[in-house]
């Protein structure tokens, strides 16, 4: 299988990450054989890094929140950024870690959490890492839209019942 | 009061979607694989382009014809794609849908009596609109065995000295067959050696899922006597904006023009704006509402070869037209137990001419999680149909034995 299909594949999983091998691969026109084993490849070279469900937990009773924060750091000789990024990413609290091109280097998204425990840990673990020079946090007031789905508001078919 | 309406409109029969509709929609929750059009929104960016529109206040009519930069863009669209080439001053106008560009066309050339060919299954406003125009619809009865594909021998067999002109729509709604052009080309030698002119509704051009779409007007020496029609409503999904065009010859132009003014005036000029705007980024947009398509289609024809149910390979548009008569039902039957059983609506092939009443059509204009619970409820009303018609069966022997 080429990168062109293998991209097809992903684009699919990417949507509907319960897609069955078979329904990829009778929506792609390939064999269900070639599919199943195209997958467990790319899980295995990492490309596929895990499968999750998009939740939308404002509506559920959860009253924790989401924080973004803006990082700035000083880089090490002979690392850059990749040593204070590993720190980083080893605390459970973190979700996700992007370097960033602009005004601050990383973005730090924390996994939903009390405002209390949000607030301990950006004061006792990440502001007071020597590299850390500044942190802006920022927190999720509403959840719009998340991984291309829209999250406010069920759509509904307009369309007529029976149309020509 | 004398009755006043005309004999003209009252000959013409109902639409055959209607009695399924009325049914339909006092049923609750009905998953609906009848629709004809996207299920896609129209991509925000054309919208956003039709708001701006408002803001800016462009409320007014437009020429005739359609606005002159729109009328420019889909003279470079149609030379972009077939190599085709038209003035974009007198040989384009701007119409209300597709459906207005038809009934324009006819009504520009037909004079009573003349006879229009009509290849069906096709469209339901077809032949209405050649009668409401005084031509007699002459019908070809098309079938999955030439894959729904018009060939040179009907349409010969259909020709008499009255015949004036062919319409044809490919991609079709509702069977989703195309003509490749090696198919195109016997059509056009045909109504080239019988001086006849084709009124080709390519609306659903852009959804063609094996290879291009090929313009019949494309053909040497047909641009002469194409009327050729399209719109936005498939392409962009923007069927509510109601827009389409179409593009003939200045000396056939000149006339559908004349009608078009004096019955409508102009296309509405919001829609108009954003269809601009349409043309001129939305490629990427129909790359991937077709390349969409085609998943779902792929996947409603795997679940009828796993149901058992034949179906003809539809290359275009977004349907399909599964043969139903192995059950012994017309499809009006087939389609209304569906609905009381399943609750899933279709609409009966008969609908779209009488030939069709050994199919219904299925549309994939639906997400894939809808098909699938779709796809489900028909196998299992399907299965019931078989099971019992093997009792009925079972039984019929056993009387004889008795």
């Amino acid at each position: 299988m080429n990168n062109k299909d293998r991209e097809k594949i992903l684009e699919l999983l990417e949507k509907n990450a319960r897609y069955s091998a078979k329904d990829i691969a009778v929506m792609l026109g390939f064999a269900e054989d070639e599919v199943r084993s195209e997958i467990e490849r790319m899980e295995k070279e990492h490309i596929i890094c895990g499968y999750h469900a998009l939740v939308n937990w404002d509506k559920t009773d959860d009253e924790k929140i989401s924080a973004l924060i803006e990082l700035k750091v000083t880089p090490q000789r002979g690392n850059g950024f990749d040593k204070i990024a590993e720190k980083i990413y080893q605390y459970p609290e973190v979700e996700s870690l992007y370097l960033m091109s602009g005004g601050y280097d990383f973005t730090v998204i924390l996994k939903k959490a009390t405002m209390k425990e949000i607030a301990s840990f950006v004061s006792s673990k990440l502001a007071v890492m020597d590299e850390v020079q500044s942190t802006v946090t920022h927190i999720v007031l509403v959840r719009y839209k998340d991984h291309g789905i829209t999250l406010a508001g069920i759509k509904k078919d307009m369309r007529m019942v029976v149309t020509p | 009061m004398r009755d006043m309406i005309c004999d003209k409109i009252k000959c013409v029969k109902p639409s055959g979607i209607r009695r399924l509709f009325d049914i339909a929609n006092e049923i609750p929750d009905v998953i609906s694989l009848g629709v004809g059009e996207p299920d896609f929104d129209t991509p925000w960016h054309i919208r956003e382009e039709g708001i701006y529109a408002l803001q800016k206040g462009y409320t007014f009519y437009t020429s005739n014809s359609g606005l002159a930069e729109l009328r420019d863009e889909i003279c470079r669209l149609v030379e972009r794609k077939y190599g085709l080439r038209y003035d974009s001053s007198s040989e384009v106008i701007i119409t209300i849908g597709g459906s207005e560009a038809i009934d324009t066309a006819l009504r520009a050339i037909v004079n009573p009596g003349d006879e229009i060919i009509c290849p069906e299954p096709c469209f339901v406003s077809y032949k209405p609109c050649i009668i409401l125009s005084d031509g007699v619809p002459v019908t070809i009865e098309l079938s999955a065995a030439t894959d729904f594909k018009l060939n040179r021998g009907q349409l010969e067999e259909a020709i008499t000295e009255k015949t004036k002109a062919l319409l044809i729509s490919y991609p079709n709604n509702p069977t989703g067959a195309i003509m490749e052009r090696k198919d195109l080309e016997e059509i056009a030698d045909v109504a080239i050696s019988h001086d006849l002119l084709v009124i080709s509704d390519e609306i659903y051009s852009e959804l063609s899922y094996n290879g291009g779409h090929n313009s019949i007007a494309s053909l040497p020496g047909m641009r002469e006597r194409t009327v050729l029609i399209n719109g936005f409503s498939k392409a962009y999904a923007m069927t509510g904006w109601r827009l389409g065009y179409a593009l003939a010859p200045a000396g056939i132009m000149e006339y559908m023009l004349k009608i078009h003014q004096f019955a409508i005036m102009s296309a509405p000029t919001i829609s108009q704006y954003a269809a601009v705007d349409a043309l001129k980024n939305g490629d990427k947009d129909i790359e991937q509402m077709r390349a969409a398509y085609d998943q779902r289609r792929r996947y409603l024809m795997e679940a009828f070869r796993e149901m058992g149910l034949p179906c003809f390979e539809p290359y275009g548009a977004f349907y399909a037209f599964p043969d139903i008569s192995e059950f012994g039902m017309t499809s009006e039957d087939f389609a209304t137990e569906l609905l009381k059983a399943q609750k899933v609506a279709v609409v009966p092939g008969s609908a779209f001419g009488e030939c069709g009443d050994n199919y219904v059509r299925i549309s994939y204009a639906y997400s894939i999680d809808e098909l699938k619970e779709a796809v489900k409820r028909i196998a299992s009303f399907i299965a019931d149909l078989r099971a019992s018609k093997n009792e009925t069966r079972h039984l019929q022997t056993a009387m004889r034995v008795l």
